[in-house]
């Protein structure tokens, strides 16, 4: 490997590729039943620019947040909400099919999904 | 992420997670000037002293001010420690009353000549102050052929101090202030190829009116459709004037709707923003204004954004009225 080498966040194109995915991926959480209630928060504009760092993250890109962020931010979730593994895999799936809408390459695909698998007991505070 | 602490003139106040930085500076008795604590009036404007702030504070702020790190104090949750101070004080331009005509038993037309030139895009708003400093939000109603006529769509709530004054007390002749114009709801002529989809309620047709008259001037050459909503018939106005113009202008369609009662001939039955979203089901690609009650906008805007719309595509001013509180 030469240091050249492209960050995945690169290969998938960088904040353009975010923000092409911002409005597919939110659509799909908003329409989704079992998940929706999560986010009826009204305003949409700070919910998107939290999805924009969703999948900043999730593809590898420049963030600062830790595994304890991770657990802070959903704690409430968790506590009141019931979040569990179900509520987790629906947003993988989301995800993935955000990224396939996007004619990305399979093997990108699967190291986003892998970050954002990562980050499942932080996310549901086990 | 945890507490961070603001810094306001050399005193540091702790702002909790989940609390904005308007909140947690009125907690500490600093007075703030804010109204509707939802990033609509921008009266809360503050200007951060040590870097960028938060992007999504400066939600619906010009670049300029966004450059100099204005932001709104209601829609900050810092991420980190922040210095900041007040935004030097709003820019008032001197205007004169010169027109005031009903439109409607609750609706007031006022027309102002101001003394300065103004330069505003059609469906941005103002701050309106009068001499003891008592300050509302209107819609500019005109397009930007009028340098320095500005006009607006007064509603008077029952109790409301500035409408209730504006309705009755204000005459031609008299002077009043108005700010620099503000607000991201407005006409882009870079655009003229695509779709414009226009939902009001009551008041909200002001800006609106005022984009559509200015999208007809630059020549908009696509189809531009205009719901405008109230409960009841008493409650529209320019139902007469928007069907004329949607006669000389093949692409402009309007629809005057009520959500009570029974709609008579030519008029929709049923709430503005239902009635618009169920005739136009696939949005993609279009532009979309969204102006009057903030139920309604927030409402809209998510479906619309269901419906295909891109959320950048989305703009809206919810017509928040300020709480009781303010002053
Ligand atoms: C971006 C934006 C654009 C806007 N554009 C327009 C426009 O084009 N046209 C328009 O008509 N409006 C517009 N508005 C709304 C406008 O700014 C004012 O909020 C509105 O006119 C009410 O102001 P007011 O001083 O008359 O009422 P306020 O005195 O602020 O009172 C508001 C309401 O609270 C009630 N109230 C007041 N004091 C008390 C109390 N002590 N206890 C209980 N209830 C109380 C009043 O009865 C009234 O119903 C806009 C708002 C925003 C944010
Ligand atoms: C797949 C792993 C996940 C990652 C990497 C992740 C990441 C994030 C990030 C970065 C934020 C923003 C935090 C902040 O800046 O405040 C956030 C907030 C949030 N997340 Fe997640 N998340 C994940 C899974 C989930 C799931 C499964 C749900 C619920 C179904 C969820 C619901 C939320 C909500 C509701 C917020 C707060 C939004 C707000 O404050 O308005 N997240 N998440
Ligand atoms: S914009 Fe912050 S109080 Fe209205």
């Amino acid at each position: 490997m030469t240091e050249n080498t492209p960050s995945l966040y690169e290969q998938l194109g960088g904040e353009a590729a975010v923000n092409a995915a911002v409005d597919i991926f939110y659509r799909k959480v908003l329409a989704d039943y079992r998940i929706n209630r999560f986010f009826n928060n009204t305003d949409m504009e700070r919910q998107a620019a939290k999805q924009k760092a969703f999948l900043t993250m999730a593809f590898g890109g420049p963030n600062n947040y830790t595994g304890t962020d991770m657990r802070t931010a959903h704690a409430h979730l968790v506590e009141k909400f019931g979040l569990d593994d179900s509520h987790f895999d629906a947003v993988m799936e989301h995800l993935t099919a955000t990224l396939k809408e996007l004619n990305a390459p399979q093997n990108l695909i699967d190291q986003v999904a892998a970050i954002a698998e990562s980050t499942r007991d932080d996310v549901l505070n086990r | 992420m945890s507490t961070t602490t603001i810094t306001f003139e050399d005193r540091p106040v702790a702002c909790q997670t989940g609390e904005s930085v308007l909140d947690a500076l009125l907690r500490e008795h600093i007075d703030i000037p804010h109204g509707c604590k939802q990033g609509a009036c921008q009266s809360c404007m503050m200007k951060s002293l040590d870097g960028a702030p938060p992007p999504e504070a400066q939600n619906g702020l010009k670049d300029v001010l966004r450059h100099q790190n204005h932001f709104l104090a209601c829609l900050c949750y810092p991420q980190r420690d922040m210095r900041v101070g007040r935004h030097t004080s709003q820019q008032f331009n001197r205007a004169t009353v010169i027109g005031k005509q009903p439109l409607n038993s609750e609706t007031l037309l006022l027309t102002l000549h101001c003394h300065g030139v103004m330069d505003f895009h059609a469906g941005q708003f103002v701050h309106l102050k009068r001499a003891d400093g008592l300050s509302r939000s209107y819609s500019i109603a005109n397009s930007r052929r009028h340098a320095h006529r500005l006009s607006f769509h007064i509603r008077r709530l029952p109790g409301g101090r500035f409408s209730e004054w504006a309705h009755g007390e204000l005459n031609v002749g008299d002077d009043i202030e108005v700010s620099d114009p503000q607000g991201l709801c407005y006409y882009l002529p870079d655009d003229k190829e695509r779709n414009m989809l226009l939902i009001g309620t009551g008041s909200g047709l002001a800006p609106l009116a005022g984009i559509i008259e200015e999208a007809l001037h630059q020549g908009h050459s696509s189809e531009i459709h205009l719901y405008h909503g109230s409960r009841e018939v008493d409650g529209l106005y320019w139902v007469d004037e928007m069907r004329e113009l949607a006669q000389r202008h093949a692409h402009f369609h309007y629809t005057p709707c009520i959500s009570r009662g029974n709609a008579p001939q030519g008029i929709a039955q049923g709430r503005a923003n239902d009635v618009a979203l169920a005739a136009i089901p696939q949005l993609k690609d279009w532009r979309l204004y969204l102006c009057g009650h903030p139920d309604m906008v927030n409402q809209s805007k998510r479906q619309a954004f269901m419906q295909g719309a891109r959320l950048q595509d989305i703009h809206s001013d919810a017509f928040h009225v300020a709480s009781s509180t303010q002053e």
